[in-house]
């Protein structure tokens, strides 16, 4: 569902010229129809177009040894975080363009029954590699679990709204460990791409996990992507045991595959043909 | 050695330091063997020649000091002056590459600046809107597409392939090393292995057109051994037992056992020969062995109370051991003197001059005193020399001359002897002549020759000797087999033509439907041609038409004859005339401008006519060059290289072929009789001609292939892996962002694709060395560049750039719009790269699996260890604990362990490889079966063929050699004889082992001084 709000019809439409800060945030709410029911476990995604975020210099803006916790790197961030790595003489943390640049809208969903909007739990955990969250990314270390203190003397990038240690209220998905942040951190390969927001678990067996019917978004729009013709947009799917829903794949191998059987009958054929007339050839000597 | 003077007057200290005697010499030369100079002191001149100096390299045997005086040092030295001429060899394939790697340069800059003009583009469109890229630094789009271009270049870099060359050395070093391994090129009889001299011409070997092959030593052992004689007028040397009547079995040898001199390996037929040199009836017949025993310029050399011969030429070793065999032994001999045992008694002579033997003179005498006190002149030489020397009375001359037919005729080598009674007086009127001649500064070889002249005239004529001089094993089949492989070979000789012509056919390069055609033949034809030629230029504009049309009409065979002599005129004609012209002098501008303009078309004339030349001598089967000088052998070779762009390949055993050796593309030195020069000069080296097939259509063919091979999957791999951050370029901005992990772009060429290639460079053969052997055919493919030339390179480019563009764009639009397995977006960048980098490194592995045509284990084990390589240090660092331990160095942190999780991907690589190999498969297999080649069809019947051979090994009938009615000739070696040394009589007078000093002289050498102790 693209809710960038272009067309003046959109009801996002006002929100178009948001700016970074924009107190309070502009909210915007968009109504839609699922045709089918998601019987198993719905991610949900936010997918930006145009968005390139496999340049070169923005892929190189960070500094992995401040991600990794580092007290030194903290405080003194990377040399490519360049322009965002000090902010009036402070050091910023998270540095670099991609930590500032962070995806920042809030999407909420509610089902519509009956004209009452029924909010769906959306889970906010489990949606980055285990890696990242236990490995490439760590909180700085220091006396006491306050991340408050922990970031003591840092500041916070120019684009957020808050410091990075009030990403979240749960200690475990706070700071650079907030796994929002993580995603946002690994960057993609393509300008169009897509990224896990939240996770919508099936709660029982009898019930599908989203059933078809009238829903609406309500999104807390802060991040604009108008000035550079991008598109904003959020999906739901659900996933099998190759992943979420792709017809690239399958029509190629249908493809390679009628091509490789009909090259292979004619191959037999030629073979058949050629084949015996050629091992009695004799060589002239 | 010291002269006479010196070594008298200067044995002490004090008398050295008080020499001022003033030496005037030619200026620094190369010329190792020549040397002329005078030393002035005390009001006398001494002459000075090269026996007289010490060259610098050369080392003293036998002799525990010596004093001399510093004539040249450092770079006038002669061995520094020769040095310098030795060329840097390259192969055709190395200027290939070089230009290749330029194309790719060049390729590399523009789309390094395409992809600039690209990223201005995107900035001025998209980037300077993007407020997520603002990097506080305002340049402007075009600054920034520029410094684009440089990280362009530096991402693209790979392109370039850097790690070719030394790939490339590695590969020629261990085919030079198949080449020095191979047994089948070793001969035992010398203990020579085949040597491989230089390591980088090794591919050039596949591509050879013609050979220049010298004779004696090469095509022939160089292994004399006296057969016949005629001695006044009657031929001895058949088998016959002690009556004269000829005998049917001819098992039966002379045995020499009554002989205590003999040295047990000669073999002779002839019983009645002996029993008449044991009579002693026959005065002529003793005079004969006489003369053979006397009239030479052997060394002698007592170790172990065996007689050892060291001689100039083989031929002349030959006759000496021939007449020692006979029972007329050489002992020793003194400056003056020398010691016979005649039938078991010794006599000494006195030596009163030797006559050297040079190649002009074609003879050599020594003047002999005697023991009754007369003074004879004994004379042995080619034919044609002696027979205008004869006085004319001369009883037997015709009778020997039919013999001498008849030994030509069994290509043996002949020679004539002959003596000459000379009066007291006559002898000391010439011997004055003689020494006022040998201390002449100016040319003092022709004065001397004036003064042999004189002596050597009014010969009574005693009989002629013949010589067999065998040729090498295995000769006939190499040739018809390397002209079957469609290479031409040009014998280059020193020889007469008669001999030449006749080891042309010994060694079936002439055959009997062949038609020779000789040099006068030639000249006409090339007239006609050159006049058609100016014909044509005067009614056309232009000049440099060229004419195709073949010389002859019809498809027979042909030979072409030609000697030195010709050579000279049809080629240097030229030259001659303008010299003459130079010596006028030009007046005024106008004059100046004319003979510019004669120079300049007498230039082209000269050059028309050599290409004529070139193009009709190649039209024809086989050349025979005779009476060349080593200078005009490199001329030749010169001119097939100018005019034919062809490979040449120069193979030769003795001094004189150092020179053609060195400015074909490959020389080939034979390790034989005379001397080391040549394989020192050469590129490779071995024992017989015969491994010259081996050493082509074996280690040539599958060095050009494996090379070829290499270079072409080279170029692929390389294309194929830089080309996708191109194909990604697009997607991000044109910003430089490579596709893959950084870690994965440096060790691409080290380990993941490397060891394959380099083994199938080192171990890849199409067809086994049997098989190569027996269709020499298959060498054409190397003459004819067709493994590897623009086609093939930019073939291996596509080919290379369409894989890159499958490898990028399966895995773009697979992951275009999909989430993984766990629902988490496998879109992101390092996913993506990992998956690109993994499905090339199974392209690329697999690829190089299709290529190879020759398994081995470790081929087996080289492709799948890179890839296993591969996964290994991907997860190795794409680990937890290496990012612990180096947190900003490896950036992929779990990537692979997350990625490679997913069937997603796996089937997304999947495909790719399908894509990428599945047409090079189709097409592999429609091209065998559809047209399949030679090599194909020969490795396909590998079996049949094998039993044939063996059924053709059990059938194999004797080798019958062919008998050809032709005449040949005696010819000298071309070195001269000790005949100086002798004469000056310094190096014997130590008694032991003066040949050593001697040889020492003239193989190696130290200083650069004059001996003048």
């Amino acid at each position: 569902i693209d809710y960038t709000g272009t067309e003046p019809s959109s009801p996002c439409n006002k929100c178009l010229n948001v700016s970074w800060d924009g107190t309070p945030p502009c909210t915007c709410t968009i109504n839609f129809t699922l045709e089918h029911s998601f019987e198993s476990n719905v991610f949900m995604y936010y997918g930006l177009s145009n968005f390139y975020q496999n340049h070169r210099r923005y892929v190189k803006s960070r500094d992995d040894s401040q991600l990794n916790g580092d007290n030194s790197s903290l405080l003194n961030p990377s040399k490519e975080c360049e322009p965002y790595r000090t902010n009036e003489d402070k050091p910023i943390a998270p540095c670099g363009a991609i930590a500032n640049s962070m995806f920042n809208d809030t999407l909420k969903l509610y089902r519509i029954d009956n004209d009452t909007r029924i909010p769906i739990t959306l889970i906010k955990k489990g949606i980055a590699w285990w890696t990242d969250k236990n490995v490439k990314f760590r909180n700085p270390t220091g006396d006491g679990n306050n991340l408050t203190a922990l970031f003591q003397g840092t500041t916070k990038p120019v684009n957020w709204p808050k410091p990075v240690y009030m990403l979240d209220l749960e200690p475990d998905n706070n700071g650079f460990i907030n796994e929002d942040f993580i995603v946002w951190m690994r960057t993609a390969a393509l300008p169009t791409f897509r990224k896990l927001y939240r996770l919508i678990e099936r709660k029982n067996n009898l019930q599908p996990t989203l059933q078809a019917g009238k829903y609406s978004l309500d999104i807390a729009y802060n991040y604009p992507v108008h000035s550079f013709d991008g598109r904003k947009r959020m999906i739901l799917s659900t996933i099998s045991w190759m992943g979420g829903k792709n017809p690239f794949l399958g029509i190629a191998y249908i493809t390679v595959g009628s091509i490789c059987f009909f090259l292979g009958v004619v191959l037999l054929i030629i073979h058949h043909k050629y084949g015996n007339r050629n091992t009695s050839a004799d060589i002239p000597n | 050695m010291a002269l006479e003077v010196t070594h008298r007057y200067l044995q002490e200290e004090s008398a050295m330091a008080d020499f001022n005697g003033l030496i005037e010499c030619e200026e620094p030369n190369n010329r190792l063997d020549k040397f002329a100079g005078t030393l002035f002191w005390r009001n006398m001149s001494y002459s000075l020649d090269a026996d007289k100096i010490l060259l610098r390299g050369c080392k003293i045997r036998n002799t525990d000091f010596c004093h001399g005086v510093v004539i040249f040092a450092g770079a006038d030295t002669k061995i520094m002056k020769n040095s310098g001429k030795t060329r840097f060899k390259r192969t055709k394939i190395d200027s290939l590459m070089n230009y290749m790697v330029y194309t790719i340069f060049v390729v590399l800059i523009l789309l390094s600046a395409g992809l600039a003009i690209g990223h201005t583009y995107w900035e001025q469109q998209i980037g300077n809107s993007s407020w997520y890229l603002y990097d506080a630094q305002d340049f402007s789009p075009p600054y920034r597409g520029f410094l684009n271009f440089w990280g362009y270049i530096i991402v693209l870099n790979t392109m370039v392939p850097i790690s070719l060359y030394v790939s490339v050395e590695v590969i020629r070093l261990g085919q030079s090393y198949f080449i020095n391994w191979d047994l089948q090129m070793y001969y035992p009889e010398k203990d020579t292995a085949a040597k491989a001299r230089t390591t980088t011409l090794n591919e050039q070997l596949g591509q050879i057109h013609y050979i220049f092959s010298d004779k004696t030593g090469t095509l022939t052992q160089n292994i004399m051994t006296f057969k016949k004689c005629c001695i006044n007028g009657q031929r001895y040397g058949d088998c016959r037992d002690g009556a004269g009547q000829l005998q049917s079995h001819p098992e039966q040898q002379v045995d020499f056992s009554w002989n205590m001199y003999a040295d047990g390996k000669f073999s002779f037929y002839d019983h009645y020969l002996i029993e008449q040199i044991k009579s002693g009836k026959d005065p002529e017949i003793q005079k004969f062995f006489f003369l053979l025993a006397v009239c030479h310029t052997v060394m002698v050399d007592t170790s172990d109370g065996q007689l050892n011969y060291q001689a100039a030429s083989p031929d002349e070793g030959a006759l000496v051991m021939a007449a020692r065999n006979f029972g007329y032994v050489f002992l020793s001999r003194t400056q003056n003197t020398i010691t016979i045992s005649e039938m078991g008694i010794e006599r000494t002579y006195d030596v009163l001059a030797i006559l050297d033997f040079n190649s002009d003179r074609k003879r050599m005498s020594v003047i002999v005193r005697e023991s009754g006190g007369n003074i004879r002149l004994y004379c042995k030489g080619a034919d044609t020399v002696i027979y205008e020397r004869l006085h004319p009375r001369n009883l037997k001359r015709e009778a020997t001359e039919e013999a001498l037919d008849v030994f030509a005729s069994e290509t043996l080598r002949t020679l004539c002897l002959c003596y000459r009674d000379i009066s007291r007086d006559e002898f000391e009127v010439w011997n004055k002549k003689c020494v006022e001649a040998s201390v002449a500064t100016t040319n003092r070889d022709e004065a001397l020759d004036r003064v042999y002249e004189e002596i050597e005239k009014n010969l009574i004529l005693l009989g002629a000797t013949a010589i067999e001089d065998k040729l090498q094993d295995g000769v006939p089949e190499t040739i018809s087999r390397l002209s079957k492989a469609d290479i031409k070979i040009w014998v280059l000789t020193g020889d007469k033509k008669e001999t030449a012509e006749n080891i042309g056919f010994s060694c079936e390069l002439l055959t009997d439907e062949t038609t020779i055609c000789y040099g006068e033949d030639i000249s006409a034809l090339l007239q006609t041609r050159l006049e058609n030629q100016r014909n044509k230029a005067g009614s056309s504009t232009h000049s440099s038409l060229r004419m195709n049309e073949p010389f002859f009409q019809g498809s027979r065979d042909r030979a072409l004859i030609i000697t030195g002599s010709w050579l000279n005129e049809i080629l240097l004609e030229k030259k001659k005339k303008k010299k003459k012209l130079k010596l006028k002098f030009p007046r005024t501008a106008e004059e100046k401008k004319k003979q510019t303009e004669k120079r300049r078309r007498a230039e082209a004339y000269k050059e028309q006519q050599q290409q004529n030349f070139v193009d009709l001598a190649c039209e024809c089967r086989a050349v025979i060059c005779c009476r060349v000088t080593p200078k005009q052998k490199a001329m030749v070779v010169e001119l097939v290289k100018k005019y034919k762009k062809a490979i040449t390949l120069a193979i030769g055993d003795g001094a004189n072929d150092v020179n053609m050796i060195k400015t074909a593309h490959i020389g080939v030195g034979i390790s034989g009789q005379e001397g080391m020069q040549a394989v020192m000069s050469s590129d490779y080296s071995f024992g017989q001609f015969r491994y010259l097939q081996r050493l082509l259509l074996v280690h040539g063919r599958w060095s050009y292939i494996r090379m070829c091979k290499f270079l072409r999957y080279f170029f692929y791999k390389n294309f194929a892996f830089t080309l996708v951050h191109i194909w990604y370029s697009f997607f991000n901005g044109f910003s430089a962002q490579t596709a893959y992990e950084d870690w994965f772009i440096t060790l691409y060429n080290v380990l993941y694709s490397s060891l394959p290639v380099l083994l199938v460079g080192l171990l890849d053969q199409d067809v086994s060395d049997k098989l190569s052997l027996r269709f020499p055919g298959l060498y054409v493919l190397g003459q004819k560049d067709l493994l590897f030339n623009y086609k093939k390179f930019f073939l291996s480019l596509l080919h290379g750039a369409i894989t890159s563009l499958i490898i990028f764009f399966i895995p773009y639009g697979a992951y275009l719009k999909t989430m993984g397995q766990d629902g988490e977006a496998p879109s992101d960048y390092q996913s993506f790269a990992v998956t690109a980098a993994s499905s090339l490194i199974f392209v690329v592995n697999f690829q190089i699996g299709l290529d190879t045509s020759y398994w081995t284990f470790i081929n087996a084990f080289s492709v799948f260890g890179s890839i296993a390589l591969y996964f290994g240090i991907t997860f190795d660092f794409h680990s937890a604990g290496i990012h612990v331990l180096f947190p900003s160095g490896f950036q992929f942190t779990g990537t692979a362990p997350n990625a490679l999780r997913q069937p997603y991907l796996w089937l997304t690589m999947i495909l790719s490889i399908a894509v990428c190999l599945l047409p090079v498969v189709a097409q592999r297999f429609l091209s065998m079966t559809i047209w399949p080649s030679e090599i194909d069809r020969i490795q396909k019947n590998r079996k049949k063929y094998m039993a044939e051979e063996q059924q053709w090994r059990r059938r194999q009938s004797a080798f019958r050699r062919g008998v050809s009615g032709r005449r040949s000739a005696y010819a000298f070696s071309h070195q001269r004889g000790y005949a100086d040394l002798i004469a000056s009589g310094r190096s014997i007078r130590k008694k032991r082992a003066p040949l050593d000093a001697v040889l020492g002289n003239s193989v190696t050498e130290v200083r650069d001084a004059p001996e003048t102790r």
